[in-house]
């Protein structure tokens, strides 16, 4: 160490790592300039204002919306549930509700299939009871987004429940509160960053969602085509259309994500949140 | 009106039995090392631990009882805590924190809100009400956290460790100042502590806890002067001594001087161990001890091989010697005698 680094007390990272790093870094950001040069800037207008573009824009966000949603309503408690209360196979009931974060998405869409489908074990008496079907519905791209991008918003609100100090709902029983009181004004504004960061991965998650909409839900335009499976289906047709919806895609996120850094998140949740994103991306390889 | 507790839990490796009964207006201390068990005393006594044996009555009406599988919940039970870390909500506002009592008891907002605000005048935090907990010092939560507790009127006011978290310099002027908003809260008070100076303080009992159980009740003087196990002689076992500090001396109300290393001006508590206490049938001019009091052996207490001696006179002592000094000594009550202490063996806390 130089009489220099000793002084600013810093080291300097070894070369080889930092041109790992480096490769590393361009590995991510080839793709994304790959992208901006190949688009057609000329008629990106054009594209973008088509009504097959605009109407799997809008499908994309409703139902990655309602996915988000529905995952907070039932995410929550299954996280409390996961968090709070000891019993017997807890740790197989958290593996079975995470499967779908490693499994290859397409899997996750054949599975729905076989519960949820015309002839699936549930399916078959929603459609003769009730005369709900799911598969191929707008509803069943909702359930197949909701498959795969719930287990991220309960695995972020699971590790913030456990990190709470009981103590705290404690003195809220204490000073009169109901257990649900407790919960509604306590636990929850407790955990509202960690909420936040689950909510925006899950509905990241959703956004992308491809293998199993596309398996459970198809690929009809209006109903069930999403913007991945638009980008998908342009790629065979028009290469160049597909950069520009890839782009949008691209946008939405960033855009969303930049709004919300400054609304829900400290420091500390962002960098969080950037780590699980990066194991998002690590999963939508895998499907 | 009282709080009488027959606390019977068993929980991971303690057993947990312990009496004891607080009346009207009075402060009882649970004072025992950590482990013992007197936070789970005092988390029965709220509600948050459940007995498995016992009865909590407090106003004459049960609220734990597995006998009868009677259970208040604590958000039923007019209990007040304050829990060691304090625990202040961290997203809420001061106001919000004092006001939660009130809310989670249906209290209309703008009613909550004006009672918080008058809590928090009271403990002198006005200037705060719209902080956030984690901008407060120690002895700011304390107090936030003792509105927060008696906003909702409770009957009794539970208190776990309320000056451990603390850092020691601050520790004498929270102590008094905490002493004082206890004492205008007429309620039963139980306050868990490992402190004997904070019992001495703050206390009117003492309830000493030792693995599980209540090893002696009375009030501070009586249990330090006749412990009546080894144990207690040597937790609380202390000569607790109350006077005012001049330039190196305490001199307290009799009259007796009690030299100590420097310590502040001003009113304070000296703590001499009894171990430290040397006797001696005839003070030695060429020692370096620089404090030899006259007394009269009052009495002679032997507690396994060790001796305390009870000494009479201006400054009241307890001593500690072994079977062997004693039998040299030839001590027996009524003897005159000199007790001797290092000033350095003296501590000395700002009361």
């Amino acid at each position: 160490m130089t009489a220099n680094e000793r002084r600013d007390g810093r080291t300097r990272l070894p070369l080889p790592v930092l041109a790992l790093a480096i490769i590393a870094i361009l590995f991510f950001a080839l793709p994304l300039l790959g992208l901006l040069m190949r688009a057609p800037w000329g008629s990106a207008w054009e594209y973008l204002t088509t009504d097959e573009v605009r109407t799997a824009l809008k499908l994309s966000l409703i139902c990655s919306l309602w996915a988000t949603g529905l995952s907070i309503v039932f995410g929550v408690p299954l996280a409390w549930l996961l968090a709070k209360v000891a019993f017997r196979g807890s740790a197989a009931v958290r593996a079975l509700c995470t499967l779908s974060m490693v499994l290859p998405p397409v899997v996750g869409g054949v599975a729905l299939f076989a519960a949820l489908g015309r002839r699936g074990i549930v399916g078959q008496y929603l459609d003769q009871w009730l005369g709900i079907r799911l598969p191929f519905t707008t509803a069943g791209v909702v359930i197949a987004q909701t498959f795969v991008a719930m287990p991220f918003l309960v695995i972020t609100v699971e590790a913030a429940l456990r990190q709470l100090d009981d103590r705290v709902e404690d003195a809220a029983r204490t000073l009169g509160g109901s257990r649900w009181y407790t919960f509604r004004r306590v636990t929850l504004p407790a955990i509202r960053p960690a909420l936040g960061a689950g909510a925006v991965l899950a509905w990241a998650r959703a956004l992308g969602e491809f293998g199993a909409t596309i398996t459970f839900a198809g690929n009809f335009p209006g109903t069930t085509q999403t913007m991945p499976l638009a980008v998908y289906l342009a790629l065979e047709t028009n290469p160049e259309e597909a950069i520009m919806l890839a782009l949008v895609l691209i946008t939405i996120s960033f855009v969303v994500l930049v709004l919300l850094r400054d609304r829900w998140f400290g420091r500390r949740q962002v960098q969080t949140y950037e780590m699980q994103t990066y194991q998002l991306q690590n999963y939508d390889a895998v499907g | 009106m009282t709080l009488s507790a027959d606390v019977g839990v068993r929980l991971g490796s303690l057993d947990l039995q312990a009496e004891l009964e607080v009346r009207d207006g009075e402060l009882l201390a649970l004072l025992g090392p950590n482990g013992a068990g007197k936070s789970t005393i005092l988390r029965a006594l709220a509600g948050l631990q459940p007995l498995d044996s016992g009865r909590i009555v407090i106003d004459e009406i049960a609220v734990d009882e597995p006998a009868t599988e009677t259970f208040i919940p604590p958000e039923h039970r007019s209990v007040g805590v304050v829990f060691q870390d304090y625990l202040l909500f961290q997203h809420m506002s001061v106001l919000e924190n004092v006001a939660f009592g009130l809310r989670a008891r249906k209290t209309p907002k703008a009613d909550a809100r004006r009672l918080a605000a008058e809590w928090i005048e009271r403990v002198g935090l006005t200037d705060y009400a719209d902080d956030r907990p984690h901008a407060l010092s120690g002895g700011q939560a304390q107090r936030v956290a003792l509105a927060r507790a008696l906003a909702t009127g409770p009957r009794v006011l539970l208190l776990d460790e309320p000056l451990a978290a603390l850092d020691v310099g601050a520790r004498a002027g929270l102590r008094r100042e905490l002493r004082q908003h206890l004492d205008s809260f007429d309620g039963m008070r139980v306050l868990v502590t490992h402190d004997p100076v904070d019992a001495y303080a703050l206390a009117d009992r003492v309830a000493i806890v030792s693995e599980g159980r209540i090893a002696q009740v009375g009030t501070l003087a009586d249990v330090t002067a006749h412990p009546r196990s080894r144990y207690v002689a040597d937790l609380v076992g202390v000569n607790l001594v109350a006077g005012r500090v001049v330039d190196g001396v305490l001199t307290t109300v009799s009259g007796a001087a009690v030299v100590i290393a420097d310590a502040p001006n001003g009113p304070s508590l000296a703590v001499i161990k009894p171990h430290s206490i040397t006797l001696v049938r005839a003070p030695d001019p060429g020692s370096s001890v620089r404090n030899v009091w006259p007394g009269t052996v009052v009495d002679v207490d032997r507690l396994g091989d060790r001796v305390r001696i009870g000494l009479g006179g201006v400054l009241p002592l307890t001593a500690e010697i072994t079977t062997a000094a004693l039998e040299q000594l030839e001590l027996r009550p009524g003897d005159e005698i000199h007790a001797t202490a290092k000033a350095t063996d003296i501590e000395v806390y700002p009361a």
